[in-house]
């Protein structure tokens, strides 16, 4: 008896959480997928009628739908491979005692402190920028022609500057796992005649395990919606060279006023996003247990 | 072949200097138990053997061989450590064979090590588990069994039982001995519990303060203790150590007597004293004697069938034959 009142009290007590929570979610759905049926045009806002499928169809027979997934899945797996990857080689440096450690680890993690569009125009124009960027300068110092790596790279110009940002936040989740490695297992594979490049594989791998699912599973959550570095840099070209769905969305309805085909194409996103949500629960998931 | 020999070897950590220079001679097959108070080096000490520490000073010798400078695995040395050390996401199966795998040994001969391991670990029902599923003292075992398969020159066990209940302990503690037995391979063994000491040893390393007290079998700690000290350690309850006039009478700054030499009796005799607590074991019973005058307490090791209670006045009476005598340093007088 009384667990059922505490269970229903409890019950009573989330519901207002998870209520605004439910708004908060599925009013903004429903009216997408709702303006996703109408042909509604800003230019033409009186002229509002029903579309039916037709701003699917449109959306997904514009040449550039295939390009922008195809670089939203280019975006996210280039920056989750520096990341992590990155991520574990800097954790495994910063967790050996060095001089001035303390302020090592504080500038390694800056980056995440610097706001995306920040971010973006410090690379584009400190960094990238073809006539007084740092890396035009290098490359004049070794008598190379500078790249205008906008011009030539838009993707990996997108991909570097977003591995950039996200470096800290991968370094810090891979170094807490990595401090929680147990010493004497390392001493034990030691004396058990492992080579250091196996105690990585054996030993400390499988034991991050655990922390590279977690950088994963966020880093694909936040990287899916990429939009202010392309914004600020190359505003999704060439062309639609550094296009990604978000931005292809973000295009229809900003430049084209085209609401029906931007909702079609969020509903889209929405769909494919939670396709790519399943199969990482389930590839990686296991590890969460 | 396991004949470890150290000479001068020291170890310092920045200006502190954790073990002074020592000389100790460990013989092939024989059971060494390293034993003393908690930070007295005695871990350190089988960690420089290990050679996961380096030496500051001296020579390490493995059958002769210097291998001061040898990386830990090219020591032929296998370890059991404390905590037992296994890899949480191999099975027992893949732990064991671990070592084996390093050294690239053929796979049928791995598996033909790890079933005999296994059979003489009882572990055969247990291969295909992970080290979380299994209780503390299976899991030592599979860190025995992994230290095993290695077929070391010695084997090193860092304090294995000290994570394991009172029960198990005895359990282990005679299953370790009945290893060694089998085995006859060298063992060195890290414990600050004397009992363990005294029970599985061929030869005792009593440490203080990094330096060696006294090397020597178990009765030999026992019967001559080479100074206070190790007087002090070795023996349950602890040796009643008197000074001032009491060993003054005896021509030494310190005697010491055990609480099995002490004669209880409660007409008269040497020392008078009031029972503060007694201790009924059953097979003996422990007399914890106050207001004697000598000491804050007297222990004494008394028959099971005293009937003494609290406050009740008792006379103790030495065994003067089986005092033992030390010097203003400590040092034994004979």
């Amino acid at each position: 008896m009384a667990t059922r009142q505490t269970a229903s009290l409890a019950r009573l007590m989330r519901a207002p959480a998870i209520i605004l929570l439910l708004i908060w979610m599925l009013i903004p759905l429903g009216m997408t997928l709702y303006y996703s049926f109408l042909n509604y045009n800003l230019l033409n806002p009186a002229n509002t009628s029903w579309a039916g499928w037709f701003n699917y169809q449109y959306f997904y027979t514009d040449p550039a739908f295939f390009e922008a997934i195809w670089n939203t899945i280019v975006l996210v797996m280039g920056v989750l491979l520096i990341t992590v990857c990155g991520g574990i080689a800097i954790a495994m440096l910063i967790d050996k005692p060095i001089f001035g450690q303390g302020i090592v680890r504080i500038l390694v993690i800056s980056p995440f402190f610097v706001m995306p569009p920040v971010a973006a125009l410090i690379w584009k124009n400190m960094i990238m920028h073809p006539s007084y960027g740092v890396f035009a300068d290098i490359a004049k110092f070794f008598g190379a022609s500078p790249v205008d790596w906008f011009a030539t790279y838009p993707l990996l110009s997108i991909i570097i500057i977003v591995a950039w940002q996200w470096l800290p936040f991968a370094t810090l989740i891979l170094l807490t796992s990595l401090q929680s490695l147990d010493g004497e297992q390392m001493e034990a594979a030691e004396m058990d005649g492992a080579p250091a490049i196996s105690r990585f594989i054996y030993l400390t791998l499988p034991h991050m395990a655990r922390a590279i699912t977690v950088v994963v599973l966020i880093q694909t959550i936040f990287l899916l919606g990429i939009y202010a570095e392309i914004l600020v840099t190359t505003n999704g070209g060439p062309g639609y060279a550094s296009t990604n769905l978000t931005f292809l969305i973000y295009r229809a309805a900003r430049l084209n006023f085209d609401i029906g085909g931007a909702a079609a194409g969020g509903i889209i996103a929405v769909i494919l996003a939670n396709f790519v949500a399943i199969f990482l629960m389930r590839a990686v998931g296991k590890n969460l247990d | 072949m396991g004949r470890i020999t150290l000479e001068g070897v020291a170890k310092r950590f920045g200006d502190v200097e954790v073990i002074p220079p020592l000389n100790l001679d460990i013989e092939d097959g024989e059971f060494v138990v390293f034993v003393g108070p908690s930070g007295c080096g005695k871990s350190t000490l089988l960690r420089l053997i290990a050679g996961l520490e380096d030496v500051s000073d001296g020579r390490i010798l493995i059958d002769g061989k210097d291998a001061t400078d040898e990386s830990p695995a090219k020591r032929g040395l296998a370890m059991v450590f404390q905590s037992y050390a296994l890899y949480p996401h191999m099975s027992v199966r893949k732990n064991i064979a671990f070592p084996m795998k390093m050294a690239k040994v053929p796979l049928d001969e791995q598996n033909r090590r790890i079933d005999a391991a296994a059979k003489a670990l009882n572990l055969t029902d247990y291969l295909e588990r992970r080290p979380g599923q299994l209780s503390g003292g299976q899991r030592q075992r599979v860190a025995i069994g992994r230290a095993i398969v290695r077929e070391p020159s010695a084997f090193l066990f860092d304090e294995p039982l000290s994570n394991l209940d009172a029960a198990l302990r005895v359990g282990m503690r005679l299953e370790i001995s009945e290893l060694h037995n089998r085995l006859e391979t060298t063992m060195i063994y890290v414990t600050h519990d004397q009992v363990e000491a005294m029970t599985m040893a061929d030869k005792i390393v009593v440490l203080h303060a990094g330096r060696i007290e006294q090397v020597g079998s178990p009765l030999e700690l026992y019967l001559r203790p080479k100074n206070a000290f190790v007087a002090g350690f070795i023996g349950s309850p602890k040796m009643n150590l008197f000074s001032g006039e009491t060993a003054a009478e005896y021509g030494a700054a310190t005697i010491g007597v055990r609480p099995e030499h002490i004669g209880v009796s409660t007409e008269g005799g040497k020392w008078k004293g009031r029972v503060g607590v007694s201790e009924h074991l059953g097979s003996d019973t422990f007399l914890y004697v106050e207001d004697t005058g000598l000491a804050e307490t007297i222990t004494v090791r008394s028959d099971g069938e005293v009937r003494l209670r609290h406050g009740d006045t008792v006379w103790l009476t030495p065994n003067e034959d089986k005092i033992h005598k030390f010097d203003q340093g400590g040092d034994r007088i004979d």
